[in-house]
């Protein structure tokens, strides 16, 4: 197999997005309990995502990193339309889809695909890996019985599940963790998207199959010039797939900008915390701290919402939030840092 | 000086399959002192062998062979009475995940008092002021004695847990992938923790699938594939220079953050262990495999380093292909 060498060196002038997200917002209820109810306390929210704005362009792919909690897999599941947005708009090749009515929104349903994080859960047990692949062309009206069989042997043979159609009859249950996250990236595939959310797809995969599933991932990538959101809790996965890296935190994006930009000159002190504490085979003089712990998403401090956990905090983080500003690398911070990391 | 010393341990798990050889003839030496990190991937065994060297092997699986000398006491041989005493206070160990470690229904500090009443001949009052005392050494404010686990977050759930590994003060701590559920900072912190209590001179055994992390902390990093250990040696040696193809495949096969480095997948998957490959278990996915792999290789001493692998029959490397 052919390895795969590391994005992010070449950037091109960007062209029109194909994805574009503005200020978008998703706020989760808390359930209240019965005597909250009685008392009729108004109702809490958490703010999953709290005004999250970027672009990906066509062919790039964007990586999403941050904590657990931080709202990555929100505004992946927002994006394909797995959950509504409170407010901000998404726009898909310029066309706003958050105001679409079902029917609509199937068409360009076909166009936005997931992959999922738990190659054991996204899987229906009880159905066949070939039907897993044949639905999606049978709901999309693009092909039906032998065509869609041919077509679903050949995905199954590109992804590398040979012979294909043994694996065509088999039940999840007699795949490994690896081979189902083939199917699941297949299944996506399969409609030949245009964009595609890859949510932490290799985290719950053997450490000896993850470079082959990304492997995978990026051929797609390149055959069908993919633009991709890769989520991943991994900095040093996002740097091998992302052109560029967009860093969240409690709901926002802290940072974004193209990848080396943001590793080797990290601009806001929570890139800076997350690099510092990544493990490496080449250590490097970095040690910005983070303090304390993750603030509780019911309760977000005021004015920059990371000042709790910045030793470089002053009155300023405590009262005003401070706007993502930059040009190609921009950050949200009053006063960003000028790292340099070779 | 030599702290444990296990020699030709066997453990196996007898199902309706079969015999699975979930630690097959594996030996290893760790001195006192050392940070020694057990990498492999799920179902090599790593997990199993951590457990063995507690005696925590429960039915369908059963320790069937070799020796644990731990201070020269083989482990094996000494009665279960003597074996409960040394847990917690010659060996701790700390789990993968602190919220099914940890009696919901119990307050942090009345878990740990109950582990120091168990070992110590002290009155309660002492040991309340012990495991305040701990928690502030893992990095918890002295009150969270009367939190319920449920009220901490999960790193500082796992900081109990080693506030409990280390209460009797063992000279062991045996870390179980303490880190894997939880993020990139919190790990850091954990692992901070874990080095200060090398710092105080207890050996560490830590166990993970993550390469980089082995190599970020650890004198010395064991690699251990399909129930076998494949190599065993100093840290910078290893992981600069990896001797057994599966130690570099599994290098070749990680990004790292700091570089733009190409990754290769490993082609094939970890084998059965119920009907493993005759002879050399990685040779199915072995770019180097040669006829003589269909033989079992033993372990050859490679500079101070154990490797097992056939390429090194005379020491240094052999051609191969």
């Amino acid at each position: 197999m052919e390895g795969l060498s590391s994005a992010g060196c070449m950037r091109m002038v960007r062209k029109m997005e194909v994805i574009e997200v503005k200020n978008l917002k998703k706020y989760f209820p808390v359930q209240k309990s019965a005597i909250e109810i009685l008392l009729s306390k108004k109702i809490d929210y958490i703010r999953a995502v709290d005004g999250v704005s970027f672009g990906i362009s066509k062919g790039e792919v964007l990586s999403l990193v941050g904590e657990s909690g931080c709202g990555k897999t929100t505004t992946g599941r927002i994006l394909v339309g797995l959950e509504e947005p409170t407010g901000g708009e998404i726009l898909f090749k310029g066309k706003n889809i958050t105001k679409l009515d079902k029917e609509e929104f199937r068409k360009v349903r076909r166009e936005l695909q997931m992959i999922f994080q738990d190659p054991y859960a996204s899987l229906n047990p009880k159905m066949k890996i070939g039907e897993h692949l044949e639905d999606p062309l049978i709901i999309h009206g693009i092909a039906e019985n032998e065509e869609a069989k041919n077509l679903v042997l050949q995905m199954l043979e590109r992804v590398g599940l040979v012979p294909a159609n043994q694996f065509y009859n088999r039940l999840p249950y007699q795949l490994s963790g690896g081979q189902r996250q083939r199917v699941a990236i297949a299944r996506a595939m399969i409609l030949k998207p245009e964009f595609v959310v890859a949510d932490e797809p290799v985290s719950m995969i053997d450490v000896s199959l993850r470079a082959a599933i990304l492997d995978l991932l990026m051929s797609f990538k390149a055959e069908y010039n993919l633009s991709m959101l890769f989520i991943t809790h991994d900095l040093s996965v996002a740097r091998l797939v992302g052109d560029r890296i967009a860093v969240m935190y409690l709901g926002k994006v802290v940072e974004i900008g193209e990848t080396r930009e943001v590793i080797h000159n990290p601009h806001h002190p929570y890139t800076a915390a997350l690099l510092s504490a990544v493990p490496s085979f080449l250590k490097r003089e970095i040690n910005v701290e983070i303090i304390g712990d993750i603030a509780n998403p019911r309760e977000i401090p005021t004015g920059c919402r990371y000042h709790p956990r910045c030793p470089f905090a002053e009155e300023i983080c405590r009262k005003e939030e401070p706007k993502l500003e930059g040009k190609d690398h921009m950050v949200a911070c009053h006063f960003p840092l000028d790292l340099k990391i070779d | 000086m030599m702290l444990l010393d296990i020699k030709n341990l066997k453990t196996y798990f007898y199902s309706k399959r079969g015999v699975l050889k979930a630690v097959d003839d594996v030996s290893i030496a760790i001195n006192r002192g050392e940070f020694i990190t057990i990498v492999g991937e799920s179902g090599c065994g790593k997990s199993t062998l951590a457990y063995s060297i507690l005696r925590l092997i429960d039915y369908p699986g059963k320790i069937v062979g070799g020796n644990i000398f731990f201070d020269g006491v083989d482990l094996l041989k000494i009665s279960k009475e003597r074996m409960r005493e040394m847990r917690g206070k010659e060996i701790g160990m700390v789990f993968q995940d602190p919220m099914t470690s940890l009696d919901p229904l119990e307050k942090i500090g009345d878990q740990i008092v109950e582990t120091i009443l168990e070992h110590e001949n002290i009155d309660k009052k002492e040991a309340w002021d012990m495991a305040s005392k701990l928690l502030e050494k893992v990095g918890l404010p002295r009150d969270r004695v009367n939190y319920y686990p449920h009220q901490l977050s999960g790193g500082q759930r796992q900081r109990v847990m080693i506030a409990l590994a280390i209460s009797l003060n063992p000279k062991l701590l045996i870390a179980d992938e303490p880190t894997t559920a939880l993020d990139v900072i919190v790990q850091e912190k954990i692992m901070d923790l874990l080095e200060d209590m090398k710092k105080e001179g207890r050996a560490i055994i830590l166990i993970t699938h993550d390469f980089a992390l082995a190599a970020d902390r650890s004198d010395k990093i064991a690699v251990m594939y399909a129930g076998w250990l494949i190599e065993f040696g100093k840290v910078n040696k290893l992981v600069n220079e990896p001797l057994h193809p599966y130690s570099e495949g599994l290098i070749a096969s990680v990004p790292d953050v700091w570089e733009d480095r190409q990754i290769k997948p490993m082609p094939g998957f970890p084998p059965d262990l119920i009907s493993p490959p005759k002879g050399c278990r990685f040779r199915p996915r072995c770019p180097k495999a040669m006829d003589v792999c269909k033989k079992e290789p033993p372990s050859f001493n490679v500079n101070g380093r154990v490797v097992k692998c056939w390429l090194y029959e005379n020491g240094e490397k052999n051609g191969g292909n």
